[in-house]
């Protein structure tokens, strides 16, 4: 019995302090402005949808990893994943549930061409260093 | 603790740090001990709960930082101070208060539970910062992410321990995981020392689950 309110609590809390992690690391990056070429690239300007997120995550794939991004984007995959789930189940029967996955999916998006611009300026900063040794 | 040391918040965040450097020392012993004796050695059994618990008590430290940290203009550090040594010695005292009656090896035993115990005080602990956090608006943003990584850790690990108790057969698809799931802090901390500049701020009513 206190075994299953532990994890009942555990759980929630898990929830909570989850979705607000992640919220608190898309809120970090949203004002930050992307470069040109970022634009370019991924047709976002000031603000994203969530149907661009794979994209972005396929060109993220593409560039060098960086363990202090890793650990961000892969919460932030795993947030997206169950807005997606939101989407698909409550946000069909409650309009406001389903504008506000819409918002949240495009700052996930928004904050994945955050991670896209700054991995590209962090292979330019490497392959820069290679050039001159 | 090299992205600390490098952005030159080492002696901010220190029981933090130490913590960090507790756990890279205990992860190395158990390695070793691993290679040497085995998975099912006795040796291993004893190294893993007795350097768990040790962590665990550092871990309840670093937390109380963090509480010191969001109280350090109403000047409540003392109290802090007071409170975080009366919370550890009353679960302390519980620990062997239940243990005592039902084992007979007691100190391996004990380890085990209080590091349990205080995984669940610490989630208590971080869900109170949090509303803290909310209620007193506090801003800092790295502060802020440190207190939420902090939160998903202490809620990971306190519900793996509640599940393995209500099904002891899933023990062996829950270790991996929570040792998967172990590395989320230190990366965590990590982005939040490298990434978020001294002066980055957040609104945190905006993180809330629920909007307030």
């Amino acid at each position: 019995m206190m075994a299953a309110l532990i994890l009942a609590f555990s759980l929630a809390a898990l929830l909570q302090f989850f979705i607000s992690y992640c919220r608190s690391l898309i809120a970090a990056c949203a004002k930050q402005p992307l470069s040109a070429e970022v634009q370019d690239v991924t047709g976002i300007k000031s603000s994203a949808t969530g149907d661009d997120f794979a994209r972005v995550l396929q060109l993220l794939q593409l560039c060098p990893d960086r363990p202090e991004d890793r650990n961000g984007i892969q919460a932030i995959g795993f947030y997206f994943r169950m807005l997606g789930f939101l989407r698909a189940t409550v946000a069909r029967i409650i309009p406001s549930v389903r504008a506000w996955t819409e918002l949240e999916r495009g700052n996930c998006t928004y904050f994945a061409a955050v991670t896209l611009d700054r991995r590209i300026a962090f292979s330019r900063d490497m392959f820069a260093q290679q050039m001159e040794s | 603790m090299v992205c600390a040391f490098r952005k030159h918040l080492f002696r901010r965040y220190l029981l933090l740090n130490l913590y960090v450097a507790c756990l890279i020392v205990s992860e190395i012993g158990r390695y070793r001990i691993l290679a040497e004796y085995g998975l099912n050695s006795s040796q291993y059994f004893y190294f893993y709960f007795y350097s768990d618990a040790v962590l665990t008590v550092f871990l309840y430290f670093a937390l109380s930082t963090l509480y010191s940290h969001v109280f350090s203009e109403l000047k409540a550090e003392k109290y802090v101070r007071f409170g975080t040594i009366l919370l550890l010695a009353g679960t302390a005292l519980f620990t062997y208060a239940v243990v005592a009656q039902s084992s007979a090896r007691l100190v391996t035993v004990y380890a085990k539970e209080l590091s349990q115990n205080l995984y669940f005080v610490g989630l208590v602990l971080t869900y109170v910062l949090w509303a803290a956090i909310l209620k007193l608006r506090e801003t800092r943003a790295r502060l802020v992410q440190i207190v939420l990584s902090l939160g998903v850790y202490f809620s990971v690990i306190a519900a793996n321990y509640a599940i393995q108790n209500l099904m002891p057969q899933l023990m062996g698809v829950m270790s991996p995981v929570v040792q998967v799931c172990s590395t989320f802090l230190p990366l965590a901390w990590a982005y939040a020392f490298w990434r978020l500049p001294e002066d980055a701020r957040l609104t945190p009513s905006r993180l809330a689950v629920i909007p307030r």
